[in-house]
């Protein structure tokens, strides 16, 4: 695969990266100079990175079709490594793939900075949070932007430094730098495989630049592509919070809600997608890999929406319901072929529905005094109504209710899911479906909880009890935002559909896939479409009149639910506690044998050294005299070393 | 009467090639007369600006004659890589340490004794001790000795080489004796450094009369060729080796013949110990590259056990001392004979492969240490009280509350030391054990490596009193340096650091220098 130079508009495609992470600099490095108008730096430097990336994107699409209609431009910029026989150079690529990406991450970006202008209006830190997030956007668009792996590793780390600091943003709550740590070491377990994929590349195919790896790829043998996708699965796993690397991204949730919205919603945690979607000669290249990376998405979406439905926290919800959707991709990514670009579709859809659907609940909490508690919420829907709108749409969206956008998006994945060749599409077609129930039922409970039913919160101040609250509709700084991912989750699927997946289909460069049809596209709409009203339907009537506002004893099951299907405990049970005996078993054997040893041995010079001092009595007699007896001694083993 | 013809005819004299020894004896020389004539009041700015013309002058052709590579004055002096490589080293180097020398502005009147003739003690010592003004012999003497130290490290036979080695050490065994405060130590600091010169200067004498009679002749390339082809005794030859390897090593600080270092660093004024420590090391180690590599190549084989089990001893010897130091100019001392050890480790890679790497990484390293040194030695005189500098270690303690540039910038010299990456002390090593690796001295890097262990723990205890420890009543105030320490420390400082960032130049230029005519 090669790629066309960069020419004209194109060749300074570079500034996109430049304008954010200069901005995030000069927001870091003034301190609490920039305080008062910094916020707007930071917003500003998004919008003109947006529109930057509106005038590439038409650039690109005014290129002439490349060869096999491929549209794509190569900037290079600088040598970056040059060592031995590894040659690096900083290089972008703009094609179809990460023109969508930059518009996501900007576009969806510069909203979410806005309405972070009023979200963090009265945070003293707020110059602080522009300021990594920009760096994030930054580093997101260096990961999406980058011609070989290891620009794209470079984004990769940056991202997920930025998730880091403002995950653990409010650093005066434990639970927050707690979060923050365990985001940041669940990272690095991913970033070890594609560390090692990188390795890998190198060794096999003495570069890691896209276009000289995929262009090998079809030499090389099939266990060197197995293990390279399962590295780069590996890698994907860790950023997108997929099975079994999963347990960090509802912790997440602890950073401010513009972060959870922008980084752990509609763009960070889709990295994982976008790298198996950019590798996807690799995986196309073998079916073991693509074959594992269904199964993971298929059983991470599962995972994700039934501990979903046992969540009573608004942004716990929503998060688990991100591992889950985002499952929805891993699904389709792995399915290959067209399955890529659907996969694309459904992380552009989501992340307009999943940024609403966060910025709506940051703006409950707003009003709720930063209760997350969705049981402590109901019948906002009457004072808040742009959220309520907003919402709603987001979760119609989500939900797949025609003709909202996830409809456009998640239903080709189902039926593709189903069409997979042999008895496999039936399993990973029924998890999708049974998926699309499930989170038609928590999704649904998650808002008829919130703004519909009793009110289970107080407006009166009662001693002893709950503080009073007195819900509000958010300022315009915010509902604007608002009204723009509604008009998205309404109206983006139906337009991006046909579009996007003709833009994306020539980067999938890749003979047709084996499929079979199981089930008629007819069909698969009709069930999915009965599934999620049955979901729903259920959620409905369970919820309508509110719930208990403490947690309730309930079956093996939704406890299993409430504790995250134990993943966190099978994570305590095989990585944290042989740790923890490792390390003290280490700091024993450090503190009596080595320490011992070389205390030992630093007694011993300290006293051959005091001993020795007294040689040094200050008499030049006796200095004269050790001069003779070394001269003796040197012409001595002079003569017996030469002539003995 | 063919014979008179020839002992009549005048050797051809290359004074371009020689012109940066020639300058400084010159201006040595002015130096005198500006001692006799000139007034008290302005000898001083005269000297000073005499003397710092007069190396720049000779820097300056140093680099001009950068390419000259021939045997000048009847091959009595070698003008090559080598030699011009070290003469700018001991330009430069010399600069930085008459900086030290220099500053007036940390006491009045500066470090060095104003009337020398007074005996100490008596009343008359303590009204020169209060003059507002200071002599300035110091500064004719610091440029015999560079320009004794230029012909050292270019001499190309025996008779010059021991002239020079008098030539640059009777100035230093009088620039020992200059402090102004404790007057008895410094004394006796020089003559100690004296006797003991004297003693060395003795053995390497004999060593020249050993040479002479087995080989007939004193010039390099004459030993180099009679070792092949002459038939006397062998013996002569080895006795006379060891005897000439002995007066050498003694101005190299070398285990067996170290003893005077101690006594004589902390005893002498500290801006003539930082330039003992960096000028006489390069001047010693020119001179026996050259005598090893040039006269006695063909000896080496059996040369290495005997210099590699000083090296050793040096390094055993050196860093284990460091350990029990309580003065920091002493520990210093130590420091600077354990780094001999390590510098004979690069002399050792003499013959096969080595020859080149070892010749050119022992003369990177003689550069690196020599900066890194002078600039320790700078932080030291800005350690004072009323008594002048407080150089006990536990007077150091807590150092870093006082201070935070001074003690951060000692701790980084104290990190070279210790060949930390980063700084030029690593690089330095790095190159050196290198290429004593390739030549198979394997043994002496591992010995190298552990004593390096060794003498990382003074200078850590060093860094740790520095910083962790609280200030003491009695914690001396760290003074502003004047303009001229300030240099001398910048300099110093950012030698280390680059030479620890990016050495490829010098090495590239060390490496290009590493060639001997013979």
């Amino acid at each position: 695969m090669h790629y066309a130079t960069a020419s004209g508009t194109l060749s300074s495609v570079w500034l996109l990266i430049a304008i954010p992470l200069a901005s995030a600099a000069i927001l870091l490095l003034l301190g609490r100079r920039a305080d008062r108008w910094g916020h707007w730096l930071g917003v500003g430097s998004v919008f003109v990175a947006f529109i930057l990336g509106l005038v590439y994107f038409f650039a690109l699409r005014g290129l002439p079709a490349g060869p096999g209609s491929y549209r794509g431009a190569d900037r290079t910029l600088f040598t970056f490594l040059d060592v031995g026989k590894l040659k690096v150079t900083f290089g972008l690529l703009f094609d179809p793939l990460s023109a969508i990406f930059v518009l996501l991450i900007t576009g969806v970006g510069f909203l979410i900075h806005l309405y972070a202008v009023g979200y963090m209006a009265d945070d003293p830190g707020r110059r602080r949070f522009f300021g990594y997030f920009n760096l994030f956007v930054a580093a997101m668009l260096t990961l999406v932007l980058g011609d070989n792996y290891l620009i794209t590793f470079i984004g990769w780390e940056g991202v997920g430094l930025a998730s880091y600091l403002l995950i653990a943003f409010w650093f005066d709550r434990p639970s927050a730098t707690t979060a923050g740590k365990k985001a940041f070491i669940m990272n690095r377990v991913g970033d070890v495989g594609l560390l090692t994929a990188m390795f890998l590349m190198f060794a096999a195919f003495g570069s890691v630049s896209f276009s000289d790896v995929f262009g090998a790829v079809g030499r090389a043998g099939s266990t060197t592509v197995l293990m390279l996708g399962l590295l780069l699965l590996l890698g994907a796993c860790g950023k997108s919070g997929q099975f079994p690397l999963q347990a960090w991204l509802p912790d997440a949730m602890e950073g401010p809600t513009p972060v959870s919205a922008l980084i752990h919603a509609a763009t960070m945690v889709t990295a994982g997608v976008y790298l198996i979607a950019r590798s996807n000669p690799i995986f196309s290249a073998n079916l073991a890999a693509q074959t594992v990376v269904v199964a993971v998405g298929a059983f991470t979406l599962m995972i994700g929406a039934i501990i979903g439905c046992a969540k009573d926290d608004i942004k716990r919800v929503l998060a688990w319901s991100t591992v889950s959707q985002i499952g929805y991709m891993f699904l389709g990514v792995g399915l290959g072929g067209v399955a890529y670009a659907l996969a694309l579709i459904h992380l552009l859809a989501h992340g307009f529905f999943k940024a609403g659907l966060f910025l709506g609940a940051g703006s409950v909490m707003h009003a709720m005094n930063d209760q997350t508690d969705i049981r402590r919420f109901g019948g906002l829907w009457r004072y808040m109504r742009i959220t309520w709108v907003t919402f709603g749409l987001a979760w119609l969206a989500i939900l797949g209710i025609p003709p909202l956008s996830g409809f456009f998006s998640k239903d080709p994945i189902i039926e593709a899911a189903f069409n997979r060749a042999g008895w496999s599409g039936w399993l990973f077609g029924t998890a999708a479906l049974v998926g699309a129930g499930l989170t038609a039922f928590y999704m649904t409970r998650l808002f008829v909880l919130t703004f519909h039913g009793p009110k289970r919160w107080t407006d009166a101040e009662t001693p002893g009890g709950p503080a009073a609250v007195h819900p509000h509709e958010s300022p315009p700084v915010m509902t604007v935002p608002l009204i723009l991912l509604g008009i998205g989750s309404l109206a983006a699927g139906a337009l991006m559909a046909t579009p996007v997946k003709d833009w994306l289909l020539p980067v999938f460069n890749n003979p047709a896939e084996e499929t079979a049809s199981h089930l008629s596209t007819l069909t698969v709409t009709l069930l999915t479409l009965l599934v999620v009203l049955v979901g729903a339907g259920v959620a409905v009537a369970l919820f309508r009149t509110g719930t208990e506002l403490v947690e309730q004893p309930a079956g093996p099951v939704v406890t299993a639910a409430r504790r995250n299907l134990y993943g966190d405990a099978v994570n305590e049970a095989l990585f944290e506690k042989p740790g923890l005996y490792l390390t003290r078993a280490l700091v024993y054997l450090d503190g009596k044998g080595i320490d011992g040893l070389v205390n030992g041995l630093a007694a011993a010079v300290g006293g051959g050294s005091g001993r020795l001092r007294r040689t040094q009595t200050g008499f030049v007699r006796t200095y004269a005299l050790s001069m003779l007896g070394g001269a003796l001694l040197v012409v001595a083993a002079m003569l017996v070393v030469t002539l003995g | 009467m063919i014979l008179t013809q020839e002992a009549l005819k005048l050797p051809q004299i290359n004074y371009v090639a020689l012109s940066p020894m020639l300058i400084l004896f010159g201006a040595a020389t002015v130096g005198v007369l500006v001692e006799a004539f000139a007034g008290r009041g302005r000898r001083y700015p005269v000297q000073l600006g005499l003397s710092l013309v007069s190396l720049v002058a000779a820097l300056v052709m140093v680099v001009r004659v950068a390419h000259t590579r021939e045997l000048t004055a009847g091959g009595a002096v070698a003008v090559d890589g080598p030699a011009l490589f070290l003469e700018g080293t001991l330009a430069v180097l010399g600069i930085v340490a008459l900086l030290l020398v220099a500053e007036r502005s940390l006491e009045p009147g500066g470090p060095f004794v104003a009337v020398a003739a007074v005996t100490a003690g008596t009343e008359a010592d303590r009204v020169q001790a209060q003059r507002r003004d200071a002599g300035t012999e110091v500064y004719p003497l610091l440029l015999f000795a560079l320009g004794g130290m230029m012909l050292f490290v270019s001499a190309n036979d025996l008779l010059t080489m021991f002239v020079a080695l008098e030539v640059f050490s009777l100035p230093l065994y009088l620039m020992c004796g200059l402090a102004r405060r404790r007057r008895l130590l410094s004394q006796e600091a020089a003559l100690k450094y004296f006797l003991l010169g004297a003693f060395a200067s003795a053995f390497f004498l004999f060593g020249i009369a050993m040479i002479y009679g087995y080989a007939g002749q004193i010039n390099f390339a004459a030993i180099h060729e009679a070792i092949q082809s002459s038939t006397n005794d062998r013996i002569l030859l080895y006795l006379g080796l060891a005897l000439l390897a002995i007066g050498l090593l003694f101005k190299a600080a070398a285990v067996p013949f170290h003893v005077w270092t101690p006594d004589v660093y902390q005893g002498a004024p500290t801006p003539v110990t930082a330039f003992m420590a960096a000028c006489t090391k390069v001047a010693a180690f020119g001179a026996l590259l050259r005598v090893i590599y040039v006269a006695f190549e063909r000896t080496a084989w059996d040369l290495r056990l005997v210099i590699g089990g000083i090296a050793v001893l040096t390094m055993v010897v050196g860093s284990v001392l460091a350990v029990t130091q309580t003065d920091i100019k002493r520990l210093l001392a130590y420091s600077s004979i354990a780094n001999a050890g390590y510098l004979l480790v690069g002399v050792l890679a003499v013959g096969g492969n080595g020859n080149h790497d070892g010749l050119a990484s022992s003369m990177f390293y003689l550069v690196a240490y020599g900066f890194s040194v002078v600039a320790a030695f700078g932080v030291v005189t800005l350690v004072r009280d009323a008594d002048g500098e407080a150089t006990h270690l536990s007077r150091w303690a807590g150092l870093g509350r006082r201070s935070p540039l001074y003690a951060g910038l000692f701790t980084f010299l104290l990190l070279a030391f210790a060949g930390i990456p980063l700084t030029s002390g690593f690089t330095s090593k790095f190159a050196v054990f290198g290429a004593a690796l390739a030549s198979g001295q394997a043994w002496l890097v591992v010995l190298g490596a552990i004593t390096s262990v060794i003498l990382a723990f003074p200078y850590l205890r060093v860094v740790v009193l520095v910083w962790l420890s609280e200030p003491g009543e009695n914690t001396p105030t760290v003074s502003i340096p004047g303009a001229l320490t300030s240099a001398a420390l910048a300099i110093g400082a950012l030698a280390t650091l680059l030479l620890g960032i990016a050495p490829q130049p010098l090495l590239d230029l060390s490496s290009r220098a590493a060639e001997f005519v013979r």
